[in-house]
């Protein structure tokens, strides 16, 4: 090679890498630090979820559900335990439904505040980081204080749900939610308000409308790029269709729009919340389920509206006490498609601020 | 009152004092062996200086790092954690030294060499009270641009030689940017040069009796810390060190000892620019009398230092392309219309004043 000529350097980012949420590892060819190609490698983290399924009963698997998207497990124990109760035609009793959507909406918020957080550090906002973080432990105290574990939750069951708040978990929910407005301005003073935050994340990384939704992208991220597209509305599930929420939506399509339209949904759950707390009834917490669980022979699909996206589980039922097949449709992994297409052209920089807004959290990406 | 005043006398002068007594140890107080002494002992003292600044300031680092998102900080060796920057300066002293093995051995070993001799070099110009500059350098300034200017080249030779491609890349980051802001640094200085005529920094400081170049020159003076931020690598303009992108930049692949000279490089310059910006800009050891000079002069170096880890702690990172636009564009334009007013307005004094 002559001194005149240049070369393309390829750069591995990750596994191990401080930006990279995760084991997730790309391959980076740069021109420059301009980004002209990019080979997303995931699998460090695959576990074999579904064939694990396929080995345990249909109350076992529940725990491992946990360890998808572990950011907001009881979305993830609450898809699956819904397919098993739709395969056999479980009704739920209400006081146990209300108690699902108060935890799944107090995981999407800590699932988002994470976002926010990990998005902030990503770009140094170190403090930005903290504050986000600080705010979540009083969720995953809550979650502590019913379910006895702080990250991985395993609190639904099928047919219902594992444990009835403890008395001092109502007057922290209500602080929680009577503090969110507050968190949401220190966040948005420290980090989105900055000037050089929204450098960094405005016209960033646009994800086009029709491109999104030709890669069937799911959640937060379709909805910045103008979708308006939500599973709890869409097809309601649980109790959904009693509350009055709005489904946020934003036109910018870029990464500060993914990042901050997590705000938004942050405000909607504490709508939800708030309805589900007034509304919840005296009842049992779980169903008359046979202690054996074996469902009629059948296949079923079930999705839910996780913090990231839509989540499926598809399960094939031959009778048994085991699942036949358990298929899972993740958000982020098909999320996850966006980033060649989208980064190209950028800088390493805007690599990082783009797969940050993305929330990909790799459990669930690598199942 | 008197005994006050005397008591104060004293304390100001007590280095010089030392010094005086020190130099009528030999036979002819000005000979070369005396002013060798006297060289020999000063270097010492800039080498305690860098060093206790290191120390302390990655302490209050850490501590202001805590502070500002809402945790204690280091708080278990010693009181309030105060001695936990030594435990681990012994820990780096302990750690394996590691030589790549596609390395270029020579220029891997002696860049961080180079960048922890360079504060101790620009930290000898600075006048730390009345008549007690290590070095009275005419072109204090100049000679403070110049050395600090050299750290690039450091960088650079870091980034080579570690044969690493994210040091490549935080090598040509810094190289980029560092060149960059030199220049609005470097006219951000004029101004105050213009008004006293001189490169001196004792002269500077002399000039700023009635009051500080700081009300004068405050464009100059915001100027200064934004380019001098830049000029350190630190937040918002750490992108030589982006952990989140390049990983560590230059610094990747040191381990240990070699490691902790970086460490000890970089809170020396941010001394010694703090200490220059302190000198030429807030009056430098100048201020009321009921505290010695020497004391105004590292309160007015803390305050400078305290905002700049309050910045870095607060703000995100800034994007590459408008670091450059930020320096181009901006910072050079403002740093020539400084110089420009400044130009007017020793005109028109002269004018009024009949000068």
């Amino acid at each position: 090679m002559s001194i005149n000529e240049t070369e393309e350097l390829i750069l591995n980012m990750g596994p191990q890498h401080p930006s990279m949420h995760g084991l997730f590892r790309m391959v980076i060819h740069l021109e420059g630090e301009t980004v002209t190609k990019i080979v997303p490698k995931i699998g460090y983290l695959h576990r074999g979820m579904e064939k694990l399924a396929e080995s345990r009963t249909y109350a076992q698997f529940i725990p491992y559900t946990d360890r998808l998207d572990y950011l907001a497990s009881p979305h993830n124990n609450w898809a699956y335990v819904q397919t098993v109760e739709k395969l056999m035609g479980v009704v739920v009793p209400e006081r146990a439904e209300y108690l699902r959507v108060i935890f799944g909406e107090l995981a999407r918020i800590a699932s988002h505040q994470v976002c926010i957080a990990s998005t902030a550090l990503d770009m140094a906002g170190w403090s930005a980081w903290s504050y986000a973080f600080r705010d979540r432990e009083r969720i995953c105290d809550m979650y502590e204080m019913t379910a006895g574990s702080r990250l991985t939750v395993n609190i639904m069951r099928i047919g219902g749900i594992s444990a009835e708040p403890p008395a001092e978990f109502w007057p922290a929910l209500q602080s929680f939610l009577d503090d969110t407005p507050e968190m949401l301005e220190e966040y948005y003073g420290i980090f989105f308000g900055n000037e050089i935050a929204q450098g960094r994340l405005k016209n960033v990384g646009i994800l086009s409308k029709e491109l999104a939704e030709n890669l069937s992208i799911t959640g937060p991220v379709l909805r910045a790029s103008g979708v308006n597209y939500d599973v709890r509305k869409a097809e309601p599930y649980s109790i959904y269709d009693r509350f009055d929420f709005n489904v946020p939506v934003r036109n910018g399509c870029d990464s500060y729009d993914r990042t901050i339209i997590r705000m938004d949904e942050i405000v909607e759950s504490i709508k939800i919340i708030k309805q589900a707390l007034r509304d919840i009834p005296e009842g049992p917490i779980m169903a008359k389920v046979p202690k054996v669980i074996k469902p009629p022979v059948g296949e079923v699909y079930h999705r839910v509206e996780n913090p990231k996206g839509e989540l499926g589980f598809y399960i094939v039922s031959d009778g048994t006490t085991k699942p036949a097949r358990v298929r899972i449709r993740p958000a982020t992994f098909i999320n996850l498609q966006m980033l060649p297409i989208v980064a190209l052209g950028w800088k390493i920089q805007d690599v990082v601020a783009i797969f940050a807004t993305l929330d990909a959290v790799l459990g669930e990406v690598d199942k | 009152m008197d005994a006050l005043y005397n008591l104060f006398n004293v304390l100001n002068n007590v280095f010089v004092n030392i010094a005086i007594a020190i130099r009528s140890l030999f036979a002819d107080p000005h000979s070369v062996w005396a002013n060798l002494t006297m060289d020999v002992i000063n270097f010492i003292i800039v080498v305690i200086i860098v060093v206790l600044a290191a120390l302390i300031l990655i302490l209050l680092e850490r501590k202001i790092a805590g502070w500002t998102s809402q945790r204690t900080g280091p708080n278990r060796l010693g009181p309030r954690g105060w001695f936990q920057t030594i435990a681990d300066a012994l820990k780096l002293m302990g750690k394996e030294d590691i030589t790549p093995a596609g390395a270029d051995k020579f220029i891997f070993k002696i860049a961080p060499m180079i960048i922890f001799s360079l504060p101790m070099m620009t930290l000898a110009v600075i006048p730390y009270g009345k008549g007690m500059a290590p070095l009275d350098l005419d072109l204090g300034i100049f000679y403070f641009v110049a050395i600090s200017s050299i750290s690039t080249l450091a960088f650079i030779m870091a980034g080579w030689g570690s044969n690493n491609k994210y040091s490549l890349l935080g090598a040509m980051r810094a190289v980029a940017q560092m060149v960059s802001y030199e220049i609005p640094l470097l006219f951000s200085l004029l101004g105050v040069v213009m008004i006293t005529q001189s490169f001196n920094l004792g002269v500077i400081v002399e000039a700023q009796a009635g009051l500080p170049f700081i009300v004068l020159q405050p464009l100059a003076f915001g100027i200064f810390l934004i380019a001098g931020l830049a000029e350190l690598n630190r937040a918002p303009f750490d992108l030589v060190e982006a952990d989140q992108e390049v990983v560590a930049g230059p610094f990747t692949e040191y381990t240990g000892l070699r490691w902790g000279l970086f460490f000890l490089g970089e809170y020396g310059n941010m001394t010694a620019l703090a200490a220059l910006g302190a000198t030429v800009f807030l009056g430098g050891w100048q201020g009321p009398i009921f505290l010695p000079g020497f004391v105004w002069f590292f309160m007015k170096t803390g305050v400078i230092i305290f905002f700049m880890m309050w910045v870095r702690w607060t703000f995100p990172r800034i994007r590459i392309d408008h670091l450059m636009h930020l320096a181009w564009k901006v910072l050079l334009p403002l740093s020539i219309l400084n110089i420009l007013l400044t130009g007017l307005g020793i005109y028109i004094y002269r004018l009024v004043m009949g000068g």
